[in-house]
């Protein structure tokens, strides 16, 4: 089985400020990590390999410096690492982003071997859109899963396979044929940490460089700044809520003194629970 | 288990571990270096000035891309009280050359610079993997390996050096040396602040990549063993206090109330007004001095940098001494190795017979016995004050007699301190430092 693992460099967003004055982003010595949503990814297509045997080829459009990532996903056990770096992808949208990796998918596809599943995140957390997965999937004409939180089955000799959705009010079940492409949720695994041997050869491994020619894209108005029609109106920081947390002094006070102390806030401010909470207690 | 076998393994990939990988690499050596940091640079902490001979002797041309803040050209020495300072200063347009003497550095931006060039130099460098543990055979005891704490974490090497740093947990889990005395570790803790380039060249008199070093002593301390520093990065001050451990635990002291008040006195506030802190880190340094050096060298092992406890604390020496050592390891390991001899104890004593020949040693020796004549409250707390106000009393003009001046300065150290005080403190701080 061939996996392709899409992953992103971003900067560590919990780190960023967006400048008082200015209002833009100001990136200045904030470290770069692996997508978090990415990991999921990452870890399910490992979990994958180790029981059906296969290669994983990780895939990240991004700067030279995106290397490293790449190198920390072969040393948590990933086989190969395709790194698209071109500065005709500077600035890239959603649509110039996902025409870009797709291309390059082909590509990955043609040198060693032809995916049966490309995993993403289920988002970046610097882009927030979840639009490059499903751009993935619509130009190369792959099966949609989105949102997975668990792969029930796999039957490779029957080409399908079965999965988890979370969807808005319930888990769907959804069986469909390989090739796919699935944008993995959050929370459904933990990125294992890689072995020795896995750590040593990443450190030696080299991270496959491609430009747009050697991806096989042609059409360059397709990519970055060109190919890309959304447009940043306005970047603004959010204010904060008047609203502040209110502390409860509970010098001295024992437990049940504290819980009171505690309910006697909560009934004042949302006196609604009171009865809520009387119903709840009468049907013990 | 991993199959292959390195020359050797540095566990640690700080100045000295650095050192010690490049120097072997660039000899050819199969390098091995193993940190437990996110990357390198990122658990270490320093003041941080950085000794250019020492990294110049390792990385001839480090000039041209090392991560440089400022060349010093002025060196403070500050007695203080509580109001005062009294002090040495010394600048000069000497130290305006073309390859200067001292730096400031930043040290998780210096670490990461220097573990490139050790990694360009062919050793391989692995990030955020603990060495639990050092594998020896069990028949002959000699050191073969270690074990690290991933999934088939047995690596072999021929070698291995540690280079572990201050806290040694390696080597101690190992016997090559006792746990730390309370007493031969001094725990510091520092801030950084951030100033316009600008506003920090003028409040220090600076042009360009020009650096002052502060280094101050007195009751900042309160009656402890330590000193106090500021030094001038590009854009950001270093300021940080440090004390003994031992000190720490018979006073009560805490380490952020001592930077506390350093930072509120009135010869420090006005330098760091207006100030944005970013950054505070604390860190353990091994002060010891040579009587708590532990065994360098065994049977497949060496030990460098802090973790020899090759600091000199009366010289604020310490990084240098960490490159020195690695260097020295690394030239032994090749030298034996392009012999092929074996690397066992008796050959590689040739590492403790190198840094006795070197200045290393010479100067943790010349300054052995002076750690415990430092132990003395008077020095940071009696001292300061007699200087403080028998200058007060020499440069106020208030028509008073000169001799009856000097009279009253010399009384007031006699009053206080008796002539038997201040003969030991002369006679123990003169021996010390021979």
């Amino acid at each position: 089985m061939h996996i392709v693992v899409c992953m992103k460099q971003v900067p560590d967003s919990g780190q960023i400020r967006v400048h008082p004055v200015t209002n833009t982003i100001m990136r200045q010595g904030v470290p770069t990590i692996i997508n978090p949503y990415d990991l999921f990814a990452l870890e399910q297509a490992l979990q994958l390999r180790d029981k059906l045997g296969g290669t994983i080829t990780m895939l990240t459009m991004g700067p030279q410096m995106a290397e490293d990532s790449l190198r920390k996903a072969m040393a948590f056990g990933a086989d190969r690492a395709v790194l698209l770096t071109d500065r005709f992808f500077a600035g890239s949208d959603t649509l110039a982003t996902s025409f870009a990796l797709a291309t390059a998918i082909r590509k990955v596809g043609d040198t060693w071997g032809k995916p049966d599943i490309v995993f993403t995140g289920k988002q970046t957390i610097d882009g927030d859109t979840a639009q490059v997965g499903p751009g993935i999937a619509k130009r190369l004409d792959l099966h949609q899963l989105t949102y997975v939180a668990k792969i029930a089955e796999i039957d490779l000799a029957g080409r399908s396979i079965t999965v988890e959705r979370r969807a808005e009010g319930g888990v769907q079940v959804l069986r469909t044929q390989l090739p796919c492409l699935i944008t993995m949720l959050e929370g459904t695994n933990s990125i294992r940490r890689g072995s020795m041997a896995d750590t040593l050869r990443a450190a030696r491994a080299e991270v496959v460089k491609w430009s747009a020619a050697d991806a096989g894209i042609e059409d360059l108005t397709k990519c970055g700044l060109r190919g890309s029609p959304t447009v940043v109106k306005r970047v603004f920081a959010p204010t904060a809520r008047e609203e502040k947390a209110h502390l409860i002094d509970t010098t001295g006070l024992g437990t049940d003194q504290i819980a009171q102390a505690l309910m006697t806030e909560v009934l004042t401010r949302v006196p609604a629970i009171e009865g809520d909470l009387q119903r709840a207690a009468a049907s013990y | 288990m991993i199959d292959e076998t390195f020359d050797a393994i540095v566990v640690g990939a700080g100045p000295a571990g650095n050192a010690c990988a490049y120097t072997m690499a660039s000899r050819g050596l199969k390098v091995l270096q193993l940190e437990r940091g996110e990357y390198p640079g990122s658990k270490n902490v320093q003041g941080a000035i950085l000794y250019a001979d020492a990294l110049e002797k390792v990385i001839p041309d480090f000039r041209e891309d090392a991560p440089l803040e400022r060349h010093v050209i002025e060196q403070r020495m500050w007695m203080m009280n509580d109001r005062s300072v009294s002090g040495m200063q010394y600048r000069s347009d000497d130290f305006n050359e073309e390859r200067p003497n001292r730096y400031t550095i930043i040290r998780a931006q210096f670490d990461k610079w220097f573990s490139k060039r050790v990694q360009a130099a062919g050793a391989l460098v692995i990030c955020e993997t603990t060495v639990t543990e050092l594998v020896r055979n069990t028949q002959t005891g000699r050191v073969i390996g270690v074990r690290t704490d991933r999934a088939g974490g047995f690596i072999k090497a021929d070698v291995v050096v540690l280079a572990e740093g201050v806290n040694g947990l390696l080597g101690e889990r190992a016997g090559l040396r006792t746990p730390h005395k309370a007493n031969h570790l001094a725990l510091a803790v520092k801030e950084m602040h951030f100033l316009p380039r600008d506003t920090l060249e003028a409040r220090f008199n600076l042009q360009g990549d020009e650096g002052v070093v502060i280094e101050a002593a007195g009751t900042i301390t309160r009656g402890m063993t330590g000193t106090a520093f500021v030094y001038t990065n590009k854009e950001s001050l270093s300021v940080g206090i440090g004390c003994l451990i031992s000190d720490f635990k018979e006073t009560g002291e805490t380490p952020y109330g001592l930077l506390e008040g350093f930072r509120k006195h009135p010869a420090v506030a006005p330098l760091l007004a207006e100030s944005d802190v970013k950054e505070y880190a604390a860190h353990m340094i091994p002060e010891g001095g040579y009587n708590a050096i532990p065994q360098l060298y065994g049977d497949g092992w060496l030990v460098v940098g802090d973790a020899g406890q090759f600091v000199n604390a009366v010289h604020r020496e310490g990084s240098n001494l960490a490159m020195t050592t690695g260097r020295i390891a690394g030239e032994v390991i090749h030298q034996i190795k392009a012999r092929r001899d074996p690397l066992d104890a008796e050959n590689l004593s040739l590492y403790a017979q190198k840094l006795e020949k070197s200045f290393v040693m010479k100067d943790l020796k010349k300054y052995r016995n002076l750690p415990r004549a430092l132990h003395n409250k008077h020095l940071f707390t009696t001292y300061p004050n007699l200087i403080s106000q028998a200058l007060q009393t020499w440069f106020r003009v208030d028509g008073v007699e000169k001799k009856q001046k000097e009279n009253e300065i010399v009384k007031s150290f006699f009053r206080t301190r008796k002539f038997t005080g201040l003969a030991s403190d002369v006679w123990s701080i003169a021996r010390g430092w021979r």
